[in-house]
């Protein structure tokens, strides 16, 4: 009955199949072929009878013990299983003795076995590799021993060292006011408010202390941050929170601040920077602070427009003062027929232009033609000719827009 | 198998049992935490708790089982966190203030007995750290409740918290003003207006000042111009006086766009008709 028994368990268990899908198991054929040279021929036979029923075999194994053992029921399983080990763990003398579950001296596998397994489980616990830019700290019975270096490290197995595996060197960062939140408004010691959205980054400095000092350090550490920027941020006027100089002023001041009540707390923590991404003034007096933008650049206008006038002005003068000087040098080389030319040349154009009438005789009555005058300048006839302005004496300049200024 | 357990049922048994018991009795306390023991209630004695000056004793400590009752409580700094409450400075200004303070089990025996648990005490001293804050920075000015981690007010708060806290077996390290804002409603909106008329008198300001910039460049290009000519005219003023008339009647009575029409009525004795009259 014990027999039908463990056969039902084998079977049950054959049809889990726990270990059916390894490598070097008994489900593949090729896997068996490859197995190893001379023993191929042997475990072959044994690979595809295995994954039906890897216990059939350790039945039979299990009928040679029977006179011995009666109740070794659950030791017959593990017999059988027992080749199953070695091979899995790298070959192994399993295979030609597959059929024999015993060892040399005919003591069985199992403790063999067990201790493998206890030892592959320890040995896992034992073994830590750190990387470059980790640390581990190691407790022993829960008191803080050591601190792993990065490398090859082997502790006591689990239950009396426990490892914990922390990355110190990689900068870890985080925004304040966070995605969720609007805006943050912070007093200015102006008594302005100003919305500003920074950055903290900050690394681990002394692992132990990280671990064993503060109960939440990410907690801590973003309430330090913004307990630090409200301070800083008051320290300054308005203006001074939007100007670049002011800002890394704040930014210096913050990380100080800080380092400093961390460093209190001895909470191993280093704060390698604190960033401010915006300080902008809070969205209900944007428009007047653009309407400042703006006055600006109104002002900037202005003073432009005044700098081309003035340009203007200026080089009009140096113009007619230079045409003036070449004239007048022309006039002190022969000042009276200079002066004559001028004055006739002028007359010329002037009167060239314009109707004339001559009164000759003392006793002439004058008749000024007016009302003629008017009909011909109503009639569109005007008198001036486009000749009049042709004919320019070289030294005489053109008369340009003197008469205005 | 049977045969054994039959023959060594006996000394089997013990082995479980005491190794039962010895499991029951081993109390392992971690680096992060202290934990007290309570005899029937009682707590007795404690294991691990902080001292500064003495590095941990964290380890496997043995009790009596289940007569014994180990508690656990934490080691590490904990953080008190106040509710944002208003607070009235003494120029009738209010302030909406957030504070938070750390905390340590330094007398966990105390604590247990007192407080129960890290939470009781968390629940003692919220209202404490409440009432000393707004007590403290009640006698500020608005001004000096906004800079107020540079004075004193925070050391006194701290020391006020520290001494009420050593009653629950805690010690304050540190308390911090996380935030300062304006209540919302009026004052926040008061404070917009504020902000806002002042950028708008900033904005006038700027703008003036461009228009007093303009007005001096321009007179200073004048006066310049003025100097210029001045400087090339005097040099002959009567001839000055000839060519700037000369000038003068082209545009006067020469044509253009925007010229009149005119006649002209000359005299005989006029100088420019002295040679029509063929006399000298």
């Amino acid at each position: 009955m014990m027999r039908a028994l463990s056969a039902r368990i084998g079977l049950a268990m054959a049809g889990k199949s726990p270990w059916g899908g390894r490598k070097n198991g008994n489900g593949s054929g090729d896997d068996g072929a490859s197995d190893g040279g001379p023993d191929g021929s042997s475990s072959g036979p044994g690979g595809p009878r295995g994954p039906k029923n890897p216990w059939l075999p350790g039945g039979g194994g299990s009928d040679d013990d029977d006179g011995k053992r009666r109740s070794a029921n659950i030791e017959d399983i593990f017999r059988n299983r027992g080749p199953e080990g070695p091979r899995r763990s790298g070959g192994g003398p399993g295979g030609p003795n597959f059929r024999m579950p015993t060892g040399p001296g005919g003591r069985s596998w199992i403790p063999l076995v067990a201790v493998l397994v206890v030892s592959i489980a320890l040995l896992s616990t034992m073994i830590h590799i750190v990387q470059p830019e980790e640390r581990a700290v190691v407790k022993t019975l829960g008191n803080y021993t050591r601190t792993y270096e990065p490398g090859f490290n082997v502790s006591l197995p689990w239950p009396i060292e426990t490892v914990e595996v922390e990355n110190v060197q990689g900068v870890r960062s985080f925004e304040i006011p966070g995605e969720s939140a609007q805006q943050k408004l912070i007093l200015t010691g102006d008594q302005n408010l100003v919305d500003v959205s920074y950055l903290v980054r900050w690394n681990i400095k002394d692992l132990a202390n990280y671990k064993f000092e503060l109960a939440e350090p990410e907690v801590t550490i973003q309430e330090v941050a913004e307990a630090a920027m409200r301070a800083s941020v008051a320290e300054k006027t308005l203006n001074d929170t939007f100007s670049g100089q002011g800002r890394s002023e704040i930014e210096t001041a913050v990380r100080e601040r800080m380092q400093r009540v961390l460093d209190g707390y001895r909470s191993g923590i280093q704060v390698r920077g604190v960033e401010i991404d915006k300080a902008d003034p809070p969205s209900e007096v944007n428009d007047a602070f653009r309407d400042v933008l703006v006055a600006q650049q109104n002002a900037d206008a202005a003073r432009n427009q005044a700098r081309g006038v003035a340009q203007q002005v200026l080089q009009n003068a140096q113009g007619e003062t230079a045409a003036f000087d070449r004239v007048y040098e022309e006039y002190r080389q022969a000042p009276e027929v200079t002066r004559r030319r001028l004055y006739y040349e002028t007359m010329e154009r002037v009167l060239r232009q314009n109707d004339k009438v001559v009164i000759e005789a003392d006793g002439v009555t004058p008749y000024l033609p007016l009302p003629e005058l008017r009909r011909r300048q109503s009639a569109g006839t005007p008198a001036p000719t486009a000749t009049a302005t042709a004919p320019r004496p070289a030294a005489s300049p053109s008369p340009s827009a003197t008469g205005q200024e | 198998m049977s045969n054994i357990w039959e023959t060594y049922k006996l000394p089997i048994i013990g082995i479980v049992v005491v190794v039962i018991a010895l499991l029951a009795s081993i109390v392992v306390v971690p680096e992060e935490e202290q934990a007290v023991v309570i005899r029937a209630g009682n707590p007795v004695y404690k294991l691990n708790a902080y001292d500064p000056d003495e590095p941990s004793q964290a380890g496997v400590y043995l009790h009596i089982p289940f007569y014994d009752r180990v508690q656990r409580i934490e080691r590490r700094i904990l953080d008190l966190e106040m509710e944002p409450q208003e607070v009235l400075s003494n120029d009738q200004q209010r302030l909406l203030v957030n504070a938070y303070a750390r905390f340590r089990i330094v007398d966990p025996v105390r604590m247990v007995e007192r407080a129960g648990t890290t939470d009781g005490v968390r629940s003692a001293l919220e209202p404490i750290l409440n009432s000393v804050l707004r007590q403290e920075l009640g006698r500020r000015t608005f001004q000096a409740m906004l800079t107020a981690e540079r004075g004193t007010a925070l050391d006194n708060v701290q020391a006020n918290l520290d001494r009420q806290a050593r009653q629950y077996g805690a010690q304050v390290i540190d308390v911090q003003i996380k935030r300062t804002d304006l209540p919302s409603g009026a004052p926040l909106d008061s404070a917009f207006e504020r902000m806002r008329s002042d950028r708008q008198r900033e904005a006038r300001t700027i703008r003036a000042t461009g228009d007093r910039d303009a007005r001096i460049i321009r007179a200073d290009a004048d006066a310049e111009a003025a100097r210029i000519y001045a400087d090339s005219y005097s040099q002959d003023p009567d001839f000055y006086d000839f060519y700037r008339a000369m000038q003068s009647y082209d545009r006067t009575f020469g044509t253009g766009e925007d010229a009149g029409e005119s006649s002209i009525i000359l005299s005989e004795d006029n100088e420019y008709l002295r040679q029509f009259r063929g006399g000298r």
